[in-house]
């Protein structure tokens, strides 16, 4: 209606959405689009607020912000509030602004609280055709409800809280698609973690990636939000998932889900949302579900990804006289050495969790390799960090969390956690950990700290084995 | 905002690929409540060393490139995060330019929010100023925005491409919600019409 394409025009997922969100478009091609959801969590909210302070200015549509401690809190007993003083100012202030300003938030007690990515599905505050923005690069996650959602900085938090749009250009398209059926023990993050090794660090840069394929219409939502999560990873400005029936069957009877008329009329809208068969997209990668192998990362970047039954590669297996030079620097920084066996290498701590792999689905991976068996005496800590405190009662209720610390992993409260180690979980300097996280970058889990990226099952198998192991051999 | 018309000065390579967000600020920093005062922070991991003494193998602690305005690096810099921290650490250092390969899209575009100039140019570009840098550390790299122009002496000079709403805000120093506010009309008529059509999203 306010944004009809013209003839008739096929349209991809993308611009659907785009159009339905274009307020204004100036004659060099810049665009004001609104912005329907604003998520907000206390790292990249203070200096937005204490602008809107300075300039005057009041929160657009509280209604349409949902706040949320989750970087910052402790993942142990939470009764006695936050031991380290810069990180208890930082959710203090959140709580401060949230009250000053009219914005609804879940703090530290409230049971529905957890990381900022995984709450907004879980309330149904995410929803299809959206435009969901967050001073948070994990933002691409609620993408797998075909909502276009990407991270922003604080001035544009800013721009948001006090405006509810954004300055925008459309982004170009990229398909990809995986066809056919995922093998045993493969999930949606090797196949995250082949794409972006497929297509690069950098190969994503301004595309919003549509994900597509046999292999991904048969992902449960749990799923298609670990692939979305990590369309960042790729360099994309977002990723998204068309919705369906899938879609569709998750959301209904969230609490802020619509209800009865309105959600009927909801469905009607999400149901034009999908790309038009003949829509074409600035570029496609195709892959077959068959070829991707439960994968790992040996490097410190998310491209550096391998099956797990190859082994660590030399700079030498490289072209690129950049990428050579710092191969060289990843494996120094690692402690790898090339030839040697991914299944031979130890790994020190465990990291179960995080806005990629915290969610119900995840934990139940876990559980499924777990049960019955005792973590390796060699490692140090295995960290089960539920996404949200209703994940964590679910799985309570599930008899996960028994199982788990049956086996000796640790059962924690909620947050972001050791994924980038900004609360106390961190690695200590040399130590090598097993993670279900999104970045492996140098010093991201703790100065020093080696990260290996993979899903939960695989990080459940390493625990069990205290080294990286291949799931499909356990 | 402050304006960016023309800044010359010198130019510190750092020879490194995919230099995310948590090299530029690791997270440890990013608990402060303001944008000022991460200077002394950025990079921090590969500019100190453990006991916080500095490693002499960053550009930026050495004589020849300390306080220089203008960095020079490789492909996807600032990839990773979207903490505005990482502008504003790279910023309160003194750095107001940086010309790399290509960009992070948040960083890019996070970076013209602060007054910063990023400026991507083709690989055999960004090479030449990165081994002149090297060769010459005192020579001037000049960068003119309004001329779409980077110059070194009389023997280099590089064309570069900028949006040009993004060049006008930066040339101007201009806050952007400022600029959207004069656009409530369109703003207000937008959402009465969506209201109608997406009436779930009010409610």
């Amino acid at each position: 209606m306010n944004n009809a394409p013209e003839n008739n025009k096929p349209r991809t997922l993308f611009q659907k959405i785009w159009d339905d969100h274009v307020i204004h478009t100036d004659d060099n091609g810049t665009s004001l689009i609104y912005i329907d959801r604003h998520l907000v969590h206390e790292v990249t909210s203070p200096q937005a607020f204490e602008g809107l302070r300075g300039a005057n200015r009041s929160v657009a549509r509280p209604k349409a912000t949902l706040a949320v401690a989750d970087h910052n809190v402790p993942t142990t007993d939470r009764s006695k509030g936050i031991s380290e003083p810069e990180s208890r100012l930082q959710v203090e202030t959140l709580s401060k602004n949230c009250a000053e300003f009219g914005v609804q938030l879940f703090d530290m007690a409230d049971k529905r609280q957890g990381i900022v990515h995984i709450i907004g599905p879980e309330q149904g505050f995410t929803q299809p055709g959206t435009t969901i923005v967050c001073g948070d690069s994990h933002t691409s996650t609620h993408g797998a409800f075909g909502a276009l959602a990407f991270g922003i900085g604080t001035s544009e938090v800013e721009h948001v809280l006090a405006t509810q749009t954004l300055i925008q250009k459309p982004a170009k398209s990229m398909r990809i698609t995986v066809n056919g059926t995922l093998q045993d023990g493969v999930t949606a993050k090797d196949m995250i973690l082949a794409i972006i090794g497929e297509i690069g660090t950098a190969g994503g840069t301004g595309y919003v990636l549509e994900f597509s394929g046999d292999a991904v219409q048969s992902l449960s939502m749990e799923g298609r939000m670990t692939m979305c999560n990590m369309s960042i990873e790729a360099g994309a400005r977002a990723g998204l998932i068309a919705p369906d029936q899938t879609t569709f069957d998750y959301l209904k009877g969230r609490p802020m889900s619509p209800t009865g008329e309105e959600w009927d009329k909801a469905v009607a809208y999400w149901a034009t949302l999908a790309g038009d068969a003949d829509a074409t997209y600035d570029k496609e990668v195709v892959l077959e579900a068959k070829d991707i192998a439960p994968t790992v990362t040996w490097g410190t970047t998310p491209e550096d990804v391998l099956p797990i039954t190859a082994s660590v590669p030399a700079p030498s297996d490289f072209d690129d006289e950049a990428k050579q030079k710092s191969v060289e620097r990843m494996l120094d920084y690692m402690g790898l050495v090339a030839g040697t066996p991914l299944e031979e290498i130890t790994v020190d701590k465990i990291f179960i969790g995080s806005c990629t792999n915290g969610r119900i689905e995840d934990l139940r991976a876990v559980a499924a390799v777990a049960k019955g068996k005792k973590v390796a005496d060699n490692i140090k800590l295995a960290m089960v960090v539920p996404g949200s405190g209703l994940v964590k009662e679910q799985a309570e209720a599930e008899g996960i969390a028994d199982i788990l610390i049956e086996a000796g992993f640790d059962w924690r409260e909620p947050g972001c956690s050791m994924c980038l180690a900004m609360n106390a979980d961190k690695l200590e300097s040399g130590e090598r950990c097993a993670s279900t996280s999104n970045r492996n970058f140098e010093g991201r889990q703790g100065r020093g700290g080696r990260t290996h990226l993979m899903s939960p099952a695989m990080a459940a198998a390493a625990a069990i084995k205290g080294k990286l192991s291949d799931i499909r051999n356990l | 905002m402050e304006k960016f018309t023309i800044l010359k000065g010198i130019a510190a390579p750092l020879r490194m690929i995919n230099i995310d967000t948590d090299i530029i600020i690791p997270k440890q920093f990013l608990k402060t409540i303001k944008r000022t005062g991460l200077g002394i922070h950025a990079f921090h991991d590969i500019r100190y060393n453990e006991d916080g003494s500095e490693k002499e193998d960053f550009p930026l602690n050495q004589e020849s490139y300390r306080g220089a305005p203008i960095l020079i690096t490789g492909e996807n810099f600032g990839c990773g995060s979207s903490r505005e921290h990482a502008p504003w650490a790279i910023l309160d250092m003194g750095i107001k330019c940086i010309i790399a390969e290509s960009f992070a899209d948040i960083f890019y575009n996070n970076s013209f929010k602060n007054g910063i100039l990023p400026i991507a140019l083709p690989k055999e570009q960004v090479e030449e100023l990165m081994a002149s840098a090297e060769k010459e550390p005192s020579a001037l790299l000049e960068v003119d925005l309004e001329k779409q122009t980077i110059t070194r002496g009389n023997k280099i000079s590089f064309d570069f491409e900028i949006d040009p709403a993004r060049k006008h805000s930066l040339l101007n120093g201009l806050d952007d919600i400022g600029l959207t506010e004069e656009k409530k009309a369109h703003i207000k008529s937008f959402e009465s019409n969506d209201k109608e059509k997406r009436s779930w999203l009010y409610a």
